[in-house]
């Protein structure tokens, strides 16, 4: 029962980790950067949801809306700001100005709201579930978080092998001159990957939040490490392995947590990713490339 | 008024001058020929008709429209479309899917649509897949319209990349040496689908190409670039007899 109770606190944080990862995974097989700045926007949607709810007193559903509006709006502004002047420019500058970025985030959140931590409330108000006759208990913030993430894999999963923009998304990751020529508008198509990565992150800062309520301008940092593992770990650019990558990632968190030591749990994740890319430097998941000689 | 006016064309890459007072004219639903020795700068042209390459001098004139400078997307969308040199699809994607991403901007509908799956979003992706087997029925590829674009063998996947152009809906189809590797039977079958396609769609096409037979048997009118420049211009018969081509081609005075 205890180990079981382990692994749904396991799925549940994967599936935050799940969620991080697809914007990262996305952003890089389409715009081919790694956008480190992708864990401070989970950081401002959590802020969001906190002014939203705990301030204004707006509905939890509500509030969670408002926050993916913000982050999409600040996640394309970001890449129109700051990404797309470097286009063509060599993915090092790239990475740097991500990592800039992120620097900016927390300390414009450091700005607005100071380093106080806040104390979140959950944006679920649902009873634990009790199974087994109270042996295994469930959190609520877990069923939603769980559920949240099924639903928005199998959308955005449905999103982009069956309509138009997914298609374009998926050809431009594939070869963007060829997509051009064939009337696609890249940049467009970028900062819809932007758009979509942030939404999905404001979704992540709240649930994340909701099971782990303490919130201050680093929030996002460590989760948005973490998913950046996860994504690698699963192959970057691929969107399933995003997916497995983060599930995985939560559950082997977890249980490192709860059987070897607490202190060693954040190592082991970091070692998972060394021995994955010594292993299969693709990635659970990931395309192999050969090289033509 | 002719579909396709380029004037003066002219790109340099640094002290290259790579093409030079290129002048082309395409009516519409001609053949047309561009031929070379290797380094010519044929490639060079067609990367600047489709907004690849931004050209240092002259104007590209579409159906009365400036186009030169342009983006590759809008160009495509004023009715340019390409084929490539070293094959270009979509590898992991579909057949279908394929030709798809060509129809991107002739099926439209909404993010929103998309994303919630409206009524439109069925209606519209029905049509797309009815326009797409469409095409790929004209190519004889809808036994294999399952199939990821890379396992289709080399021969069919030129006739893919040709059903993609196409799906674009271009009035001027640029051809990159379209029977690159093919093999004489497979050559006769695409001239004949070239044919076919400006019957079928009336689209002018532009191609390069190496070999003389598939040019000489194909086109209406040829010009013959060298070095950059414009070697001659005219129909087959007059280009094969220009003592300028022959010396291009075989080296002489």
């Amino acid at each position: 029962m205890e180990f079981l109770s382990y692994l749904v606190n396991g799925l549940s944080l994967g599936s935050v980790y799940a969620i991080i990862a697809l914007g990262y995974t996305m952003v890089y097989g389409i715009a081919k950067m790694l956008n480190f700045a992708h864990g401070d926007v989970i950081m401002v949607g959590g802020y969001i949801v906190f002014v939203f709810m705990n301030q204004l007193g707006v509905s939890a559903i509500a509030s969670v809306a408002a926050a993916m509006v913000v982050c999409t709006v600040l996640g394309v502004a970001i890449e129109r700001v700051a990404y797309l002047p470097l286009r063509g420019a060599p993915s090092l500058a790239v990475l740097i100005t991500a990592i800039g970025v992120s620097y900016f985030l927390q300390n414009m959140a450091l700005l607005i709201w100071g380093s106080t931590p806040m104390s979140f409330s959950s944006i679920v108000s649902m009873e634990p579930l009790q199974l087994a006759g109270g042996r295994l208990v469930i959190t609520g913030e877990a069923l939603v978080t769980i559920g949240v993430s099924v639903v928005i894999m199998a959308a955005l999963t449905l999103f982009i092998n069956r309509t138009r923009l997914g298609r374009a998304m998926l050809a431009v990751s594939e070869d963007k001159g060829a997509a051009q020529l064939m009337g696609i508008n890249v940049n467009a198509t970028i900062s819809l990957t932007f758009a979509i990565g942030s939404a999905l992150a404001a979704v992540a800062g709240a649930l994340l939040c909701s099971s782990y309520p303490i919130l201050q301008p680093t929030t996002g940092a460590m989760p948005g490490i973490k998913a950046f593992v996860a994504a690698v770990f699963g192959g970057i650019g691929s969107v399933p392995g995003a997916m497995v990558g983060g599930v995985l990632l939560g559950i082997i968190e977890i249980l490192s947590k709860a059987y070897i030591s607490t202190q060693l749990a954040d190592a082991i994740v970091f070692a998972v990713l060394i021995v994955v890319l010594l292993v299969k430097p693709t990635g659970l998941l990931g395309k192999k490339i050969n090289e033509k000689v | 008024m002719a579909l396709l006016e380029v004037s003066n064309l002219g790109i340099a890459f640094g002290g290259l001058q790579a093409v030079d007072k290129v002048d082309l004219t395409i009516e519409k639903g001609g053949l047309y020929g561009l031929i070379g020795p290797n380094g010519a700068g044929k490639t060079t042209v067609f990367n600047m008709l489709t907004g690849v390459y931004r050209p240092t001098e002259g104007d590209i004139i579409l159906d009365g429209v400036n186009i030169t400078g342009k983006s590759p997307a809008s160009i495509n969308k004023a009715g340019i479309a390409r084929t490539f040199q070293n094959i270009r699809l979509f590898s992991d994607l579909t057949v279908l899917d394929n030709v798809k991403v060509g129809l991107h901007n002739q099926v439209r509908y909404s993010t929103v649509t998309s994303i919630l799956h409206l009524p439109a979003y069925f209606e519209k992706e029905r049509e797309m897949r009815g326009r797409a087997m469409a095409l790929l029925k004209i190519f004889g590829l809808e036994e294999e319209a399952k199939q990821m674009a890379s396992n289709l063998p080399y021969g069919k996947q030129r006739k893919l990349e040709i059903a993609r152009a196409l799906a674009t809906n271009p009035k001027l189809l640029l051809l990159d040496e379209p029977a690159a590797g093919m093999n004489p039977s497979e050559t006769e079958e695409l001239m004949e689908t070239v044919r076919f396609v400006r019957e079928k769609f009336g689209t002018a096409i532009l191609l390069i190409e190496h070999d003389m037979s598939f040019v000489m048997g194909l086109c209406e009118y040829i010009t013959v670039l060298n070095y950059g420049r414009i070697l001659a211009q005219g129909d087959p018969e007059t280009v094969r007899n220009d003592p300028k081509v022959i010396a291009a081609y075989l080296g002489g005075e």
